[in-house]
């Protein structure tokens, strides 16, 4: 690796690159469970051209990447399974253009959800983008090449589907652009062109490295509310998230099952945030939701409840701190889920799933769903946390997520952003044309292997 | 190592790199070095590999652990109330364990000798220290009200000494009753304490506050945040309890009852708030309350301020160690970015430390036709000079 290394040294600077033991260790893994997997060096790169030398090199050499935005997938995506280098985006964080009219922004693949939120507040103050609830260091690319979502996406659906058209650096070097940019100096759509945006997204970094990426904005409201629908018949829940979303006027929809505060546990909670230009609307459209459910409300079987404002407020905020402290409930600073990616009409037994699971592995399990689109489909999650200095609190954790993702797939679900494992269980039950699908786009765009290796893979 | 049970509680989800805007990291050393590794996380999963034997003592390791600027950011914005507040306690007792096996990089190596040696981390004699006030009619501390504390970098720092003075010349001129230690000042062992030298720290501190009481000492104004932060917060540890304000805060009260003079034209300033000032002892109102009095002076503020004030970089050591070291994505330089493209013209700052880093970073950006770097007391002299 000396000649590797003394080369990387020349492409981007000595201080950009490392493999001391301390980087080897920190990039060998992320918050969640997976066991490390160590990098034999760390690289970061400044720029597009930078980035395709490295990977000519890495072609030259046979050298493993493992590209890398915030780290904060959880489920070990950039842990270099197969050794090679951990290729760290983040250098490559600027804000490069903002459509206002078009209501889009090109930004670099190291950009963060926060450094995007903080200069649209700034500059362009009646826009947004879709925040994810991940902490705002983590990556606007990474999250929309595995299928993220966020507080747009009832009205957007995937960040994945909010995206215009990328710059990518193939396997071999070469420099693409995917979707109107390919052929147009504006990246409005990725329509109508054939969408080659599929061949790098989903794929966890196995494809090419993303270097720049288009994607849309939405309108900033200056008034914003929230609506708290409480049912404790979990039978009813598909039926209330479709009613809510059918009304599209939702910015973003998500359910959860409280344990605390304790009046609200035994509930099955579900979250409606919307916003508006004036009062007027703002009451409009909770009216409408309102009727939407009306029947429920009837019923007695479910209502809105009031919302204290320190809640409603912490609802309202985006991304949610609070769910970072998730990570501390068993003293220990880690937590791990399985989001399941599956039909609303299985929110029930996924509930009871999760019971089942927790109940099982004598873990606790927190459990919730984001709904993508209207009602389309929803990212329903399994969290468990663990103390990661107890080896046993760990293995626990590690033995429900396995569980989870097995229990989804039988469901009819599939785990998002899975482990190498969970590829693994997922493969399985996939249609074997569709895996040798995607192991010939493989073969054609990564002739010699070095992208990501070790996902997707059989063994 | 102290603090050792809370290493494993960092989830590393990265808020502690960021000011709460999100608008760009705040966290100096990641700002500089941006591998995950110099990031507050990074220092606490790798301090943890470390105790539990996955990594080694290195040069890397000290690297990472000594470029951290003590800054605060990280205890300002962790999400995780159980355990912010240690966080750069578990840092600093790393950096112990460091000092205790020799491991620290040759410039601290380099600054503690120093200290230890010379009572300063200049390795200039201690008659030299009262240099600064020569020709002021600076009083010897014998009795006065208040003692001004000037520090290493007032007493033999170029950019210092012109703070100092300037300081001196105000309370001077406003009556203030104070004395200064001359050759008898020692330095606080501020820096000492963050590079995790406690044992020579707790002899400083001791012999300190030994000097002040035997003085008769009751108040003291300090002209260095990072003073102000050691004599109030650390050396009541040790016995030592003294009446102690931060020279912005004196001269919050003292500028209010002055004539404003204006004529001197319009003035955009912008103030970089001192980690010791600010984060550390929450006081963000006294520097505003000074410039907002000033005739001419408007304040502008830039995006990273109080609370979540980007560091110049010379906290925890750094301004005489170097270990954070240089560079476009240097604090200093990326800050002076900042405060030129806030529109202010003038810098201000309250502390010796800020004003020799930010000062040498408009020089390396080549920034000085648009703004120039002024401490709050020579501000005040520019904007009063026909009082």
């Amino acid at each position: 690796m000396q000649d590797v290394y003394e080369a990387l040294v020349k492409i981007v600077g000595a201080e950009y690159v490392s493999r001391d033991p301390e980087e080897r260790f920190i990039y060998s893994r992320d918050p969640g469970t997976m066991e490390p997997c160590e990098p034999d060096l760390v690289v970061m790169p400044n720029s597009t051209e930078e980035v395709r030398q490295i990977v000519l090199l890495a072609n030259q050499k046979r050298v493993p990447i493992v590209p890398m935005g915030g780290g904060l997938v959880l489920s070990g995506l950039t842990r270099p399974l197969k050794g090679g280098m951990v290729l760290d985006m983040k250098r490559m964080n600027r804000i490069l253009e903002v459509d206002e009219t078009g209501r889009s922004v090109i930004v670099e693949a190291g950009a963060s959800q926060g450094m995007l939120q903080a200069h649209l507040k700034k500059h362009h103050p009646g826009l947004k983008h879709s925040i994810p609830d991940a902490p705002p260091i983590a990556t606007i690319a990474g999250n929309v090449l595995i299928h993220g979502s966020g507080h747009l996406s009832a009205a957007g659906g995937f960040h994945s589907e909010m995206l215009n058209g990328m710059e990518v650096v193939l396997p071999t070097g070469e420099i693409a652009k995917v979707g109107s940019c390919a052929t147009s100096p504006y990246w409005f759509s990725r329509a109508p062109l054939p969408d080659l945006a599929g061949l790098f997204i989903g794929w966890h970094g196995t494809t090419g490295i993303a270097t720049k990426l288009g994607i849309k904005l939405y309108p900033e409201r200056p008034l914003g509310d929230v609506g708290m629908f409480a049912t404790e018949d979990p039978e009813l829940v598909p039926g209330v998230l479709h009613q809510l979303a059918g009304v599209a006027v939702a910015e973003d929809i998500t359910a959860f099952m409280a344990n605390a505060p304790a009046w609200l546990r035994g509930f099955q909670i579900v979250n409606v945030k919307y916003g508006a230009e004036t009062k007027e609307e703002l009451r409009l459209k909770r009216d409408l939701l309102r009727e939407s459910v009306r029947r429920y409300i009837d019923d007695k079987v479910g209502g809105f409840m009031p919302l204290p404002p320190e809640m409603k407020q912490r609802f309202l905020e985006e991304p949610q701190t609070t769910l970072s402290l998730f990570a501390d409930t068993r003293e220990g600073g880690g937590f791990e889920y399985v989001g399941a990616i599956m039909p609303i009409e299985l929110f029930a037994e996924a509930y009871r799933q999760g019971l089942e699971i927790a109940e099982r592995h004598g873990v606790e399990c927190a459990t919730g769903a984001r709904i993508i689109g209207l009602g389309h489909c929803m990212m329903f999650f399994y969290g468990y946390a663990f103390n990661r200095a107890e080896p046993a609190d760990v293995k626990l954790a590690q033995e429900a997520l396995e569980d989870t993702n097995a229990t989804v797939l039988e469901m009819g679900g599939i785990p998002w952003k899975a482990e190498a494992p969970a590829q693994k269980q997922i493969i399985e039950k996939m249609d074997p044309n569709t895996f040798a699908l995607m192991n010939r786009i493989r073969e054609v765009l990564d002739p010699k292997g070095i992208m990501n290796p070790g996902n997707w893979e059989t063994d | 190592m102290e603090h050792a049970e809370i290493l494993h509680r960092c989830f590393r989800c990265g808020y502690c790199k960021l000011p709460g805007s999100f608008q760009d990291l705040n966290c100096p050393s990641y700002l500089k070095f941006r591998f995950e590794s110099f990031a507050p996380g990074g220092r606490m999963w790798l301090l943890r590999a470390w105790l539990e034997g996955e990594i080694e003592t290195s040069p890397r390791l000290s690297e990472i652990l000594f470029s951290c600027a003590a800054c605060g950011n990280c205890v300002e914005h962790c999400v995780f109330p159980a355990f912010k507040g240690d966080l750069l306690n578990a840092f600093t007792a790393g950096k112990e364990e460091l000092v205790d096996q020799g491991a620290v990089p040759e410039t601290v190596g380099r600054y503690l000798r120093a200290v230890h040696a010379f009572g300063n981390p200049y390795e200039l004699p201690e008659t030299d220290r009262a240099k600064w006030a020569e020709g002021l009619g600076v009083q010897r501390y014998s009795g006065q009200e208040y003692l001004l504390y000037v520090g290493c970098p007032g007493s033999y720092d170029e950019r210092g000494q012109r703070m100092a003075r300037a300081l001196a010349e105000l309370l001077l001129r406003w009556g203030v009753d104070f004395g200064i230690l001359g050759e008898e000042e020692r330095c606080d062992g501020n820096e000492v304490r963050a590079l995790g030298e406690s044992a020579l720290f707790e002899e400083l501190a001791r012999r300190n506050i030994e000097q002040f009481e035997s003085a008769g000492v009751r108040k003291i104004v300090t002209l260095s945040p990072h003073a102000y932060h050691a004599i109030k917060n650390e050396y009541p540890k040790y016995g030592g309890s003294f009446e102690t304000c931060h020279y912005s805060q004196l001269l919050a009260g003292l500028v209010e009852k002055q004539e404003p003079r204006g004529g001197n034209g319009r003035l955009r300033v912008a103030f970089h708030d001192p980690c010791y000032l600010g984060r550390h002892n929450q006081d963000y109102l006294s520097p505003r309350s000074v410039l907002d009095a000033l005739p001419g002076v408007e304040l502008v503020e830039m995006d990273r301020a109080k609370a979540d004030a980007l560091c110049c970089g010379g906290g925890g050591g750094n301004f005489f160690t170097d270990v954070l070291g240089g560079g476009a994505d240097s604090p200093s330089r990326v800050r002076v970015r900042e405060a030129a493209g806030s529109g202010a013209q003038v810098l201000a700052v309250a502390c010796p430390k800020c004003a020799r880093m930010l000062d040498d970073a408009i020089d390396a950006e080549q920034l000085s036709d648009a703004l120039r770097v002024m401490d709050l007391a020579e501000i005040i002299r520019e904007r009063c000079a026909t009082r």
